[in-house]
């Protein structure tokens, strides 16, 4: 098990920003993803994020919501990502959730935590959670040590940036452009400004995440944030591939050039 | 008004992306600017009467009041007012909150399409851009509807997601504004979603149980024992129950769409076969399953056909202020008929559930019972369906 603080220690220690990776559990069908995942993993991807896949996908773009449709037709549930995240928590990335909110709120937030935890997940990205309903679940996490991830937005306000970072945990996600995941032909030049915002108000790592695929998007974030958060452009791959193995390859192929692009060797430290 | 409510009991809030979070304040703050405006105030009111033809009428129903165990029967005909139901109300109050945050474009969901027809027209009629989303199965269902927003000027989005239906027309909806918040509005039509529209389209919805409950002191010199509406969204339904919160007399009671019965998972009953959870920004009753997944909802009637509904109606179900209960597509399509044939009014599906519910309530009550029914909208949009059931057209080839 690898902690949040812990994966992006290693990436400092590597000249690295933090590479964080999505893919939903059960995309293709839960052993794909298994196999997909630990893809990422062995490809020296720091973080990774393990989506459940749900009914009502409303931050993401129509390349997430096509594999959340194919993971849920796969018969994916809550139970079967707990276990994938079991299944390859054991690796030298940290495997954090990213979930809607009332897949959790269905478990009960004490019990999804537990659950997590017991799974060796370390971390819960939660897109349509806000700081002032998320009570009871700051404090399930905290008993048990896991992240809690809040997004910041460009149209978020100071005070509004403050009151995210407080609440969050492990780092801050901020999304680089107004709007839903999914690959774009450039990172909005929003993204830097709300780095540069959110370290006025907080100490925490800051990872960039929505409209990033591309190695050369990559390494431009890399320059200002502490991650870059990739999802799209894998489980693009992941469609693209004629069959399971050559998916496994098309995303260990993708995390390797990704991996090389947050690289930092002529920069010092961002912070 | 000096704040506007984000939870009603346990239920509601907002349950969004952060990304949202501005528009949410900036709209919550322009509307309670607005209303502390008479000029905004008044212009709404003028629209109300020269446009939409406000105030409706309240109609005494003797002939299908027979069939209510001899209550009498009263309806509110929100089916009179301009574009056919009471949707344009909230319409109208929310692209004059658009025209005040300097908004040039609204988008908006619809189901059956009379929301969507309604925004299409105050888009028209304020010069605004406008792009309704719809399920693909829906627009299919309700194509003369998808003419009619065309013909006045909007852009219909077909949107083949998911179950292709209603919750995904809103999933799209929030999409688009997540990404054009900036200039956009997203005029959403029910007393859903995250905070503050619940408690916005209640306010613009209220006019109806404000004007409801001094037409029926008017004309009987007492309140009704009864008020009941249709409750799909719910947003006709908290409109007219608003007039009569204060009032613990009369009872308040919701119809919801008990589609080919709940026991048949054929439904749209969120509180006989639903339980609390989040669904579009709110913390409501909604049809799940047993990990959250939302679980397709059915009813013959487009607009009752959605897994959430209103937060305040799961605070006021949980309070016991009002009851809800589930109306069959058969008793919903007996109401129907009856009233067309009794009464020469066609009602909208939606509004013959809350007519089949009063059927049931008057044979309860007794013949000396008052019950006001909220006439939500007019049936000429769900001829095709009528036929169909009734097998009143010719074979096809």
């Amino acid at each position: 098990m690898t902690t949040v603080p812990e994966a992006f220690a290693r990436a400092r220690a590597g000249g690295r920003a933090a590479l964080i990776a999505y893919l939903p559990a059960g995309f293709p069908d839960p052993a794909s993803s298994v196999l997909l995942i630990r893809a990422l993993v062995d490809a020296g991807v720091d973080m990774v994020e393990v989506g459940i896949p749900y009914s009502d996908p409303l931050m993401d773009g129509p390349v997430i919501c096509q594999a959340a449709e194919i993971a849920l037709a796969a018969g994916t549930t809550t139970d079967d990502a707990l276990q994938v995240v079991a299944q390859v928590s054991d690796g030298p990335a940290a495997i954090l959730m990213m979930t809607y909110w009332n897949l959790i709120d269905r478990f009960g937030p004490d019990t999804f935590a537990a659950r997590l935890a017991a799974a060796g997940g370390v971390g819960v990205i939660t897109p349509d959670l806000t700081p002032e309903e998320a009570g009871p679940w700051l404090a399930a996490c905290d008993e048990r040590d896991l992240a809690h991830v809040f997004l910041a937005a460009p149209s978020s306000t100071p005070d509004r940036l403050a009151v995210v970072a407080r609440a969050a945990s492990g780092f801050v996600y901020a999304a680089s452009v107004m709007g839903v995941t999914g690959t774009r032909e450039s990172v909005g030049g929003a993204a830097q400004g709300l780095v540069a915002r959110l370290r006025d108000v907080t100490d925490l790592p800051v990872a960039v995440g929505i409209g990033v695929s591309t190695p050369e998007q990559a390494a431009e974030v890399a320059g200002y944030a502490d991650g870059v958060i990739v999802g799209s452009a894998f489980v693009r791959r992941v469609l693209a591939a004629p069959n399971p193995t050559a998916a496994v390859a098309a995303v260990s192929e993708l995390a390797g050039e990704l991996v090389a692009a947050v690289g930092r060797p002529n920069m010092q430290e961002v912070r | 008004m000096t704040a506007l409510p984000d939870k009603f009991g346990d239920f509601g809030g907002r349950f969004v992306p952060e990304a949202l979070t501005f528009a949410l304040d900036q709209l919550a703050g322009e509307f309670l600017r607005a209303v502390a405006d008479p000029a905004f105030t008044e212009e709404l009111a003028q629209l109300n009467s020269d446009y939409v033809g406000r105030p409706s009428p309240l109609t005494e129903v003797r002939r299908f009041a027979a069939e209510c165990g001899g209550a009498r029967v009263f309806l509110k005909r929100e089916d009179l007012n301009h574009t056919g139901s009471h949707k344009i109300n909230n319409v109208l109050g929310q692209a004059l909150l658009t025209r005040r945050m300097g908004k040039q474009r609204v988008i908006a969901e619809t189901g059956a399409g009379q929301h969507g027809v309604a925004t299409a027209t105050a888009a028209a009629l304020f010069g605004l851009d406008c792009t309704v989303y719809m399920g693909e199965e829906d627009t299919r269902r309700q194509a003369l509807n998808v003419a009619r927003m065309k013909v006045l000027g909007a852009e219909v989005v077909p949107v083949s997601a998911g179950t292709r239906t209603l919750k995904d027309a809103i999933n799209e909806a929030m999409r688009d504004w997540v990404t054009n918040v900036s200039g956009t509005h997203y005029l959403l039509g029910t007393v859903t979603g995250p905070a503050p529209f619940p408690a916005i389209v209640r306010h613009f919805q209220s006019v109806i149980g404000t004007e409801a409950r001094g037409q029926i002191l008017d004309r009987i010199g007492r309140l009704p024992d009864a008020v009941v509406a249709c409750v799909g969204g719910g947003s006709n339904a908290m409109g007219l129950f608003s007039g009569f919160l204060a009032d613990p007399d009369v009872r308040l009671v919701g119809y919801e769409a008990g589609g080919h019965g709940v026991a048949s998972g054929q439904h749209s009953a969120r509180f006989s076969g639903g339980a609390p959870g989040v669904l579009h920004g709110t913390r409501t009753y909604i049809m799940q399953d047993e990990f959250g997944q939302t679980v397709p909802s059915y009813s013959i009637s487009a607009g009752m056909d959605y897994p959430g509904v209103g937060p305040e109606h799961s605070h006021l179900h949980d309070i016991g202020r009002a009851t809800y209960e589930p109306v069959t597509d058969d008793e919903a399509m007996a109401a129907f008929r009856l009233l067309s044939t009794t009464e020469g009014i066609i009602p909208a599906l939606e509004s013959a559930h809350a007519l089949a519910g009063a059927m049931r309530l008057g044979r309860d009550l007794g013949p000396d019972a008052v019950i006001l029914v909220n006439l939500s909208g007019r049936g000429d949009k769900d001829m095709q369906t009528a036929a169909d059931y009734f097998g009143l057209l010719p074979e096809g080839p």
